[in-house]
């Protein structure tokens, strides 16, 4: 069952692209966090969700929100995804033990061994304000979560 | 719940088909894009069919990381629009996708007749830049995920131009 509002966001350190350990506390108090999880990398371009989150990164910017990708991708692929599709945000891998960040979100896909493809809002508290998830052969967008950032300064 | 096309049409976007119409169609795309210009025949063929009946608007949803030239291809569109030319600046840019360099977007300004020294001044204006950022962000917030999107009626349709096609012949009772 993936993790609804209100409750504690779990914290996590996974590594990024250059193999540094980026953790959930790490923006305790300072920016608003959207995970987006996502089955994996090199899916076709044009709908690819990380290229398009990517391309809207500042609209995110302007909202005080990080951005954070999540797959059981390597670090190793991870980077060559990044700088072959140029993502402007970090890309975290999920890879060890295997998808265990999906799984203490409840997004993870045993059947598949990947993370399912979901959405998590977390304000500056660390509290989960938003979150969905999507079959994983449609790209949810944005307009979903970008609403929920609307809906937190109000 | 399905997206919403946000904000909705206005006179502020460009449209083509009915002025009266029974539906609307928005498409979000991106002239370099490849789907985008597989599906602008299917596109065309739905206009061609049942323009009468339906307005047609496309919005711009440059991916510029992927796509080097589509938000100067967008820029051109746009420029050529000041001159009421906008739909042959569309159709042309679709027509050759893979020729969006500067030169080759002078030649399309000059085969559509535009004047060329304003379209090059037009291309150095920001607020065209201002125009595509404005529609990018409202498809973010409509919910666009790839290129293209449609959104029928406001609401955004999860399939693709043959799919929207195949929707419109059944319901329209015209097919």
């Amino acid at each position: 069952m993936i993790l609804q509002k209100d409750t504690k966001a779990p914290d996590f350190q996974l590594l990024n692209p250059d193999g540094k350990p980026v953790a959930l506390k790490d923006y305790y108090q300072k920016k608003n966090v959207i995970l987006i999880f996502y089955p994996a990398d090199w899916s076709p371009v044009c709908g690819d969700e990380i290229a398009l989150f990517s391309e809207m990164k500042s609209i995110f910017d302007k909202e005080e929100a990080v951005l954070l990708g999540i797959s059981v991708d390597s670090f190793f692929c991870h980077k060559a995804f990044t700088d072959d599709r140029k993502v402007h945000f970090q890309l975290l891998a999920d890879f060890e033990p295997k998808g265990d960040v999906a799984k203490k979100y409840g997004v993870y896909n045993d059947q598949a061994g990947y993370d399912s493809r979901a959405l998590f809002l977390i304000d500056k508290q660390g509290q989960i304000a938003w979150s969905f998830l999507s079959p994983d052969e449609i790209n949810p967008g944005a307009d979903g979560v970008l609403d929920a950032l609307e809906k937190l300064k109000s | 719940m399905s997206a919403q096309l946000k904000p909705a049409l206005s006179e502020k976007d460009h449209i083509r088909g009915s002025k009266k119409p029974q539906l609307t169609i928005v498409e979000y795309g991106d002239f370099q894009c490849p789907y985008c210009g597989d599906a602008e025949p299917i596109v065309e063929e739905i206009m061609d069919q049942f323009g009468e009946a339906i307005a047609f608007s496309f919005r711009n949803f440059p991916l510029k990381d992927v796509h080097e030239f589509a938000f100067d291809a967008a820029i051109a569109a746009e420029a050529a629009s000041q001159q009421g030319k906008y739909w042959e600046m569309h159709d042309l840019l679709f027509a050759n996708q893979s020729r969006l360099d500067r030169d080759s977007l002078l030649n399309m300004a000059e085969k559509i007749g535009l004047d060329l020294q304003r379209f090059k001044n037009a291309v150095q204006d920001e607020k065209l830049t201002e125009k595509i950022e404005s529609d990018f962000e409202s498809g973010a917030r409509s919910g666009v995920n790839g290129t293209p999107t449609f959104f029928v009626n406001g609401a955004r349709f999860d399939g693709g131009a043959a799919d929207l096609y195949a929707l419109i012949k059944e319901n329209t009772g015209l097919g």
